[in-house]
């Protein structure tokens, strides 16, 4: 790395550079060095642990499918819109991404809350939303769905619609010029959405403490489980820091696995 | 005998710039288009391939109504369009615009099996296409593993396999050197046997595939007749600077 173009730039960047990386990296050490060995393996695989680790992926892995299944859509229709709607479409996409989350939570409630306007007619239906693991889902997909849009809708900018263009020429419908070019070619952008969503999503704090609460088994995700051990009277902070370390183990295996499989898949410029 | 393509063309692009012309070409007829920068070649190419709508005026290919503006009534509101995957148009450019993440092969089945081929058959006509650009053997290449003579040979073999009514080259080999040039204008010459509309800068093309030429400027047919008769007989400053550019490659008289 510090070899070829980067010897062209000011040498004294290294400073910050390795500021910043020590930044990342060393509070993780510092975490891990506050294991307590002898109670980590009682801490991880209490009944609480293994509840909200399984809810924790499962609701994760729910929220980033319907990231993809809305997310994808709408990142096709801003990549083909004009300049102008596109803009403002980015721009409402972009507005939960710099929202606190848990204002995110508020506003979820609000709508779907027994008084707010969906809510209210759910609740007629005898559907209750909030407090279930539902609404965990709702709250993961509403803080994570931006990062699957952005990403994917770069993606398919950079492409452009030339090739698609091709594709009718070709006599190719509209589904196959989806699945045969546009998709295809937004990969590496729908991967790295997939990534950065799920990240977001099993991380998720705030918006799922305000609009799904805290209730182990059914809305009590690891980052709330880490919360209440850390905050709980007479537990020792062991479990909390036993369940991050958890949360960290979880989230690489899951950001290799993508990695690697980002890795098999054809990844070519377009010429000209 | 039904022309292979009729075409009345007016659309109105800006109040500076409007196409108007005419083009009627008989089944299994190259027509080369030239003009200067600006004379609508790009809008006539999207005219004709369904990028852009007609302001006036129809096109028909093998018959069949393809663009009518004037037609238009309560259910047809903007005249008849038919999109670009329903003409049986195939556009060929400047770059070869390979799917980069198909092979060759697929790149060339992808239209037969677009139109309902089966994997099988689309990829066998593939492979018979690659035989026929002169690349046997190079169907599992991808696109990036090919050289631009490659990668244009390919598009010509996979524009070609949809057997299309209308074959739209648009500066098919500007972006080449000289000598892969040459070779992909021989392989036209050779194997271009749909009806075509060739645009193009360089009347050694027009000469080379072409049996017609027609002339625009300013959105307008300046001058047409065959290649041979309109370079001899140049009839506007522009037909003149083509006719002295093949007079000095000496290339009338090897035409024939």
């Amino acid at each position: 790395m510090s070899s070829g173009t980067g010897t062209l730039l000011p040498r004294s960047l290294i400073v910050p550079a390795l500021l910043g990386l020590a930044f990342l990296v060393v509070p993780l050490i510092a975490l891990i060095a506050r294991v307590q060995w002898n109670t980590f393996w009682d801490d991880i695989t209490s009944t609480e642990a293994v509840q909200a680790l399984g809810l924790s992926l499962g609701t994760a892995l729910a929220a980033t499918g319907f990231c993809v299944l809305l997310g994808v859509p709408l990142a096709l229709l801003i990549a083909r819109s004009s300049p102008r709607i596109a803009a403002v479409l980015r721009a409402l996409v972009t507005v939960p991404l710099v929202l606190p989350p848990m204002v995110g939570g508020v506003a979820l409630l609000f709508l779907f809350g027994r008084r707010g306007w969906v809510g209210g007619l759910l609740a007629e239906a005898g559907v209750a939303l909030p407090f279930t693991t539902t609404a965990v889902v709702m709250a993961q997909t509403f803080v994570a769905l931006p990062f699957l849009v952005l990403a994917v809708e770069g993606s398919l900018r950079a492409t452009g619609a030339d090739l698609e263009q091709v594709a009718a020429g070709l006599g190719a419908g509209r589904w196959m010029i989806l699945r045969r070019v546009t998709l295809p070619l937004a990969a590496p952008g729908l991967i790295a959405g997939v990534v950065l969503s799920f990240a977001r999503a099993i991380g998720e704090f705030g918006a799922t403490a305000l609009f799904a609460g805290n209730a182990p088994g059914t809305t009590q995700t690891m980052p709330l489980a880490i919360y209440t051990a850390f905050n709980g009277a007479g537990i020792t902070q062991g479990t909390a820091v036993a369940l991050s370390l958890l949360l960290l183990v979880t989230a690489l295996a899951v950001l290799l696995l993508v990695r690697g499989w980002r890795g098999e898949a054809p990844r070519r410029g377009v010429p000209g | 005998m039904t022309a292979a393509l009729s075409a009345r063309m007016r659309v109105v692009r800006s109040s500076a710039f409007e196409l108007d012309l005419d083009l009627e070409l008989a089944p299994g007829e190259r027509v080369a288009v030239m003009g200067p920068s600006g004379a609508g070649k790009s809008t006539l190419v999207a005219a004709l391939a369904g990028f852009v709508r007609l302001d006036a005026g129809r096109i028909q290919l093998d018959g069949e109504v393809v663009a009518d503006a004037s037609v238009r009534g309560t259910t047809v509101r903007r005249g008849i369009h038919v999109a670009p995957m329903d003409r049986g148009v195939v556009l060929l450019g400047q770059d070869a615009r390979l799917f980069p993440h198909l092979s060759a092969r697929e790149n060339v089945a992808f239209g037969p099996r677009a139109r309902g081929h089966s994997r099988t058959d689309a990829r066998r006509a593939a492979d018979e296409w690659l035989d026929r650009v002169g690349l046997a053997g190079f169907g599992d290449r991808m696109p990036a593993q090919l050289s631009g003579g490659q990668q244009q040979r390919v598009a010509v073999a996979r524009a070609l396999a949809v057997e299309p009514r209308l074959v739209l080259l648009d500066e098919p080999l500007t972006s080449l050197d000289i000598q892969t040039a040459a070779e992909i204008r021989m392989l036209l010459a050779d194997q271009l046997r749909s009806t075509a509309v060739v645009i193009t800068h360089d009347p050694v093309d027009a000469l080379a595939i072409a049996d017609r030429l027609v002339v625009i400027e300013r959105g307008m047919v300046a001058q047409h007749g065959s290649v041979r008769e309109v370079l001899l007989h140049p009839a506007t400053p522009f037909a003149q600077a083509l006719s002295d550019h093949v007079r000095i490659a000496g290339r009338i008289g090897d035409a024939d």
